[in-house]
């Protein structure tokens, strides 16, 4: 049995929704109707399923009615029409004070401006979903700070959200959804409002979260990396309806519409295929007064072979490789200075990602990704372009 | 000159209902004038009886304790002084008990219908006309129905004040709530909120600010119809102004309003102190 089973949902905003359903069973599409009656269709009948341990990607862009659907999962926006069952029952026939219930037990939901409760603390908002479900105080702190461990946020529970960067907020969002123990989490763009690195870093600790908790997710979001990275399947919708779904392989080598292929080419071409889209956090750096076996240590830590040397101002200065500093220590020496090979390979956030790799064949360090002023961005390794460039098909 | 139809009559209505209202029900509006009348005598007394430096330094003390701030402190001091000299402590003691009377019944009316308006839209488009007449109605006019239902004194100065005074704590009560970003309460209601919890947990903690705000404006409105209520035989600072008015003694008239002024100054950078300290 399905975990979530959307049957023919329908969602119109207006004050004569039923002329609109009849019109959509007819076939018409979102303009024709707003053209005949004024109403607007955000979700125009949609039918989907989603397995217990799944993670469902629904993706689209503005308008294209994922934001509806999700919140007509939990009827916090009331469907028009259709059912939805969870677990076999149907919630779309639930009474208020059954939807409360179900609300309480099986969903939580991450939003993507985290809507956090500016007058609670860190630790108070993780408690939130427990609190006002009556659990006494001791447990529901209990449960809290391990969900705030889980998401590494241990230390700041005394903190309030306005102290914390937005990836830290959303912590304490997915924090805040966890700490229930939800059956099913409803993440609506939940790494949108994010600056990509952070985003890259939030998505793979999801990944491994997800790996540890086992949850239902439904994952809406606008961006087709950020789909194919986290999605086991991806529902695609265009104009409040299903275009394509399947996994992510199927999406990108069968795209079933003239629409879906656009869409996956659009990526690829405006911001997928840049240094910067590749580019990984640099794990660890070293300073020029470092000595070489500070440098092996931060390189074991990190669980690299080579490592930037960047200057006070974040600036590199050139690379150390893992051998070199191994050589050096032996031989006494007290700082990197004489190691650092200078002479590196350095690219522009910008520079497409086929030139990087003739770049890469021949060196024996990931590439470093800089600013105009040499700040360190990020760093390339030869395994993600490849990721990158396999995802995406026959590129 | 006249229109030449006849005069719709109004306030010939007004008038009879009013007196209906005081014939059948004046054993209620007796009573209520009764108890009110006797607790803020006892009210005044108790503060009379104290001398008036112990008291001084009492609410220089309170000042400090509730706004933190040691400039306000100073400023009831140096203020409560100064009114003692001029000889117009009575008269300063009475009106703040009438602040404080009608200022606690329109705060405790006012804010939860301020929570209704902010949760039910039809009672909000009930409320807010009402509450836009009782504000721009001139004061003076409720002086007249007060003396109907409760003679002269300062029972019916109360309740004027309190129908003038509400108004802002209504509204801004209804404006905090409102103001809660909705993305919250979306947020609340994903969780499996109920009404109240929302209230109690969310809205109301995010709304304490406004609420704040309203209750200054509802302390200073009063203050402001203390001092007409006079008029009406309510004593205190109005009453001192109000005698002024009537000698023309403009010397007269600029004390007592000089303690107007003081006690209203120190009531507002209190209230707003106690409202900037909120998080």
């Amino acid at each position: 049995m399905p975990k979530i089973k959307v049957e023919n949902l329908i969602k119109v905003f207006g004050n004569n929704a039923q002329k609109a359903v009849e019109l959509l069973n007819k076939g018409l599409t979102k303009d024709e109707i707003m053209n005949k009656t004024r109403q607007a269709v955000g979700v125009g009948g949609v039918s989907f399923e989603v397995y217990k341990g799944e993670i469902l990607v629904i993706m689209g862009l503005s308008g294209s009615g994922k934001s509806t659907l999700i919140r007509c999962l939990n009827r916090l926006i009331e469907p028009t029409a259709g059912k939805i069952y969870v677990d076999g029952q149907e919630v779309t026939a639930m009474s208020l004070d059954e939807l409360r219930e179900i609300r309480r037990k099986k969903f939580a939901m991450v939003f993507q401006r985290f809507a956090l409760f500016p007058h609670k603390t860190v630790l108070e908002n993780a408690e939130y979903g427990l609190e006002i479900q009556g659990v006494d105080s001791a447990t529901r702190q209990e449960k809290a700070k391990q969900a705030l461990e889980l998401v590494g946020l241990k230390g700041w529970e005394d903190s309030y959200p306005d102290q914390l960067s937005g990836g830290m907020q959303q912590r304490v969002g997915l924090a805040r959804a966890l700490a229930v123990d939800p059956d099913i989490l409803l993440m609506d763009e939940a790494f949108s409002a994010l600056d990509p690195l952070i985003k890259r870093e939030m998505q793979d600790e999801l990944i491994a979260l997800q790996n540890r908790v086992q949850k239902t997710i439904v994952f809406i979001t606008h961006d087709l990396d950020e789909a194919i990275k986290l999605g086991d399947r991806i529902i695609l919708m265009k104009d409040g309806k299903v275009v394509q779904q399947g996994t992510p392989e199927e999406i990108l080598t069968n795209p079933a519409t003239e629409y879906v292929e656009k869409f996956v080419e659009n990526v690829d071409m405006s911001k997928v295929l840049t240094a910067q889209s590749v580019m990984k956090k640099a794990g660890n750096v070293a300073y020029p007064k470092d000595g070489p076996r500070t440098a092996l240590r931060k390189m074991q830590e990190a669980g690299i072979s080579s490592i930037f040397v960047v200057n006070r101002e974040h600036q590199v200065e050139g690379v150390v490789l893992a051998e070199a500093a191994v050589e050096a220590s032996k031989r006494g020496e007290k700082d990197l200075t004489n190691i650092i090979e200078k002479d590196i390979r350095m690219v522009k956030p910008d520079t497409p990602i086929n030139d990087l790799f003739s770049l890469m064949t021949d060196i024996r360090y990931p590439l470093a990704v800089v600013d105009d002023n040499r700040k360190l961005l990020g760093v390339i390794v030869r395994g993600s372009i490849l990721a990158g460039l396999a995802g995406r098909g026959n590129e | 000159m006249d229109m030449p139809l006849p005069k719709i009559p109004i306030g010939t209505w007004i008038e009879n209902t009013i007196s209906w209202l005081t014939t059948n029900f004046s054993f209620i509006t007796k009573t209520i004038s009764g108890i009110t009348e006797t607790g803020i005598d006892a009210f005044i007394a108790g503060l009379m009886f104290f001398p008036p430096w112990l008291l001084i330094i009492a609410f220089a003390l309170l000042a400090w304790f509730l706004s933190k701030s040691r400039n306000i402190a100073l400023f009831t001091l140096l203020g409560l002084l100064l009114i003692w000299n001029l000889g117009l402590w009575a008269a300063t003691m009475s009106t703040i008990s009438l602040v404080l009377f009608s200022t606690i019944i329109a705060v405790a009316i006012g804010i939860p219908l301020g929570i209704v308006a902010a949760l039910y839209e039809s009672f909000y488009k009930i409320i807010m006309p009402i509450l836009d007449f009782m504000q721009t109605m001139p004061a003076f006019v409720y002086l007249i129905p007060a003396i109907w239902f409760f003679g002269l004194g300062a029972v019916p100065a109360t309740f004027a004040t309190v129908v003038f005074a509400m108004p802002p704590a209504i509204r801004l009560t209804t404006l905090g709530i409102r103001q809660v970003p909705k993305d919250l309460i979306e947020a609340a209601d994903a969780f499996g909120s109920t009404k109240m919890q929302k209230l109690f947990k969310l809205q109301l903690p995010l709304a304490t600010q406004t609420i704040m705000a309203g209750i200054n404006q509802t302390i200073m409105l009063s203050l402001s119809m203390v001092v007409i209520a006079a008029m009406i035989g309510a004593k205190g600072l109005g009453g001192e102004v109000w005698k002024a008015i009537q000698r023309l003694k403009i010397g007269m008239g600029f004390e007592a309003g000089l303690g107007v002024v003081i006690v209203a100054i120190i009531l507002d950078r209190i209230t707003q102190k106690i409202a900037g300290n909120k998080k």
